[in-house]
């Protein structure tokens, strides 16, 4: 049964032949053993279910299946920490809008997940609770945020997970682990709960086994909430994905982040996933990304401004830890030099920096200038074709330590998954090959709301990819 | 557009953010901050005079819900997490010595 898909568990739950509790005490057993191992193990769970729910079978589409969900999403009674030390223990008094969705459509919450600390880094190693592993190859980085979510779904240790994604979150950490990461449009999933990094870029999505499952979670997820201002009604219903053929459709080849600073291995899974596209029937063409390149400068200044400004209610006084002190800015002060790591901490310099009287039109201001022609560029884009393609990340899967010295080297890990953020249009990574034994994500993005496009256009390619996921299983 | 930040201006910065630094932490985190902005610095080769900035990446309108009171959090609840506690609300160390 650990086998099986999260919508074919859902489906032999509802057809009577598997039991949704015995499911989660599979998959709880697995869990605890991870989390029991420690630093021999992936380390991807901060906190696994003591026992499977009890009383009736759940109701609902998701009948009971388990799901593991971010540390950063808000679970009342259980810990929920978002990697930071500052939080250790902190228990909230109610659960977040995706989360609660999920689980009244039937899902059980199975265990938190690591993450880099409030989401911050693309390789959790910024976590408080130590890095995750990959299980492709245990010396080297699960990507991140989502870190323990990708690492726990490609190990076999949950069917399914729950991410955010601010600017490649979900999406880099699916590609290093050999998954499916979905981050949808903006506004389709209301951010009630989540402990809170960059509001205008953060977005909660599903990682999972396969295209399907994405579907199904997203179904779910999606709708206004008015506890978030920023929801919208999801225009239309979530379908299950069905295509096989890509038959007419037009995929479009930005040239801007298809070639310097893609390696090699990257370059050659992304060319055959492209003629994989073709024989589907797609049509394969150029388009222009032209502020492209920029985004990563105009991210690096919108998202640690939101943090500086978001991250100023940790102070030790309601919630979290305090550090002993005499007066009450000599609290705060320590508290958040204690509480936060240097990662953490930098953005919050960096974002009270470009916030900063004299500098805030030199660096904010610009950089929501560069946004706003970066969602030109893609709307002229999909004027040209419906969907584009890129690799999801420049490299494969690092060494753990690699590239901890270096935060600018860090940060271009999201060279080809920021764009999408700051247009708030959805993408997707799926696994589209081995590049030395280590999986390749290929990123398909579409305009916002064409989510169905989407995963049907993942779909399609994933059948024809044939990925074969099952050598990270623990 | 400066690109440098020096150790006084991190001084000044991590003020601002309520950010104590060791004596120690505080020429690594110039160093650090100086590359990033270094690179940062690149958008302002851009010409963005007539561009206007982006404050929301979907079209929203009619966002408010109706204003109408909804029961909030339990006084005991709100507290429950809190470091300190006294006389029903937060307890905090003097703001002066």
């Amino acid at each position: 049964m650990l086998e099986l898909s999260a919508l074919a568990a859902a489906d032999a739950i509802r057809d009577g032949v598997l039991s949704g509790s015995e499911l989660f005490e599979a998959y709880r057993e697995r869990a605890a053993a991870d989390a029991a191992a420690g630093e021999s193990g992936l380390n991807c769970f901060t906190w696994v279910a003591e026992q499977a729910p009890s009383g009736e079978p759940r109701e609902g589409p998701l009948g009971g299946l388990p799901l593991a969900v971010k540390d950063l999403f808000c679970t009342e009674g259980v810990p929920s920490q978002a990697g930071s030390r500052i939080l250790e223990g902190y228990l909230p008094p109610y659960t977040a809008t995706a989360v609660r969705r999920l689980t009244d459509a039937g899902a059980s919450v199975l265990a938190k997940t690591n993450q880099d600390e409030f989401a911050m880094g693309s390789s959790n190693e910024n976590s408080g609770y130590g890095p995750v592993r990959n299980p492709w190859d245990r010396a080297r980085v699960p990507g991140g945020s989502s870190g323990g979510s990708a690492a726990a779904v490609a190990g076999g240790l949950a069917p399914w997970a729950l991410g955010t994604d601010t600017g490649g979150s979900i999406r880099q950490p699916a590609a290093l682990c050999g998954i499916v990461g979905l981050k949808p449009t903006y506004g389709a999933v209301s951010r009630y709960g989540m402990i809170a990094f960059a509001s205008s870029l953060d977005q909660a999505g599903p990682l999972t086994r396969n295209v399907a499952d994405a579907a199904l979670a997203l179904a779910q997820m999606v709708g206004r909430d008015d506890r978030d201002a920023t929801s919208l009604e999801y225009p239309h219903a979530v379908a299950q994905p069905s295509a096989e053929r890509l038959d007419g459709l037009r995929l479009g080849v930005p040239e801007e982040l298809t070639g310097e600073g893609i390696e090699a291995g990257v370059r050659e899974a992304f060319a055959a996933a492209l003629a994989c596209a073709e024989a589907l029937g797609a049509s394969v063409e150029s388009v222009r990304l032209p502020h492209a390149p920029h985004a990563l400068s105009a991210y690096y200044v919108i998202a640690p401004a939101e943090c500086s400004s978001n991250l100023a209610r940790f102070d030790g006084v309601r919630y979290g830890m305090r550090a002993e002190a005499d007066d009450l800015l000599e609290m705060y002060t320590r508290t958040r030099h204690d509480g936060f790591g240097a990662e953490v901490k930098r953005r919050i310099m960096l974002g009270t920096y470009a916030l900063s009287s004299g500098y805030y039109d030199a660096y904010y201001g610009r950089a929501q200038r560069v946004r706003t022609k970066i969602s030109e560029d893609f709307r002229a884009a999909f004027e040209q074709v419906d969907l584009i393609l890129t690799p999801t990340a420049p490299t494969v899967a690092f060494a753990l330590g690699e590239k901890t010295g270096d935060p600018l080297a860090m940060y271009l890990n999201d060279f080809c998954t920021v764009p999408m953020s700051l247009a708030g249009v959805p993408a997707i990574s799926i696994p589209c090959g081995l590049s030395a034994g280590l999986p390749v994500g290929l990123q398909i993005v579409g305009p916002a709301f064409s989510e169905n496009r989407l995963l049907d256009a993942a779909h399609a390619l994933e059948g024809a990819l044939a990925f074969d996921g099952s050598a990270a299983r623990v | 557009m400066r690109g440098v930040i020096d150790n006084d201006e991190v001084m000044h910065v991590a003020r601002l953010a309520r950010l104590a630094l060791r004596e120690d932490e505080i020429e690594p985190m110039a160093r650090e901050l100086s590359a990033v902005l270094d690179h940062i610095a690149r958008i302002g080769e851009l010409d963005l005079d007539d561009v206007a900035p982006t404050s929301h990446v979907v079209e929203l309108t009619g966002a408010l819900r109706a204003d109408e009171p909804r029961p909030c959090l339990p006084r005991e609840v709100a507290l429950a997490q809190a470091p300190a506690v006294s006389e029903g609300g937060f307890q905090v160390p003097s703001p002066q010595r």
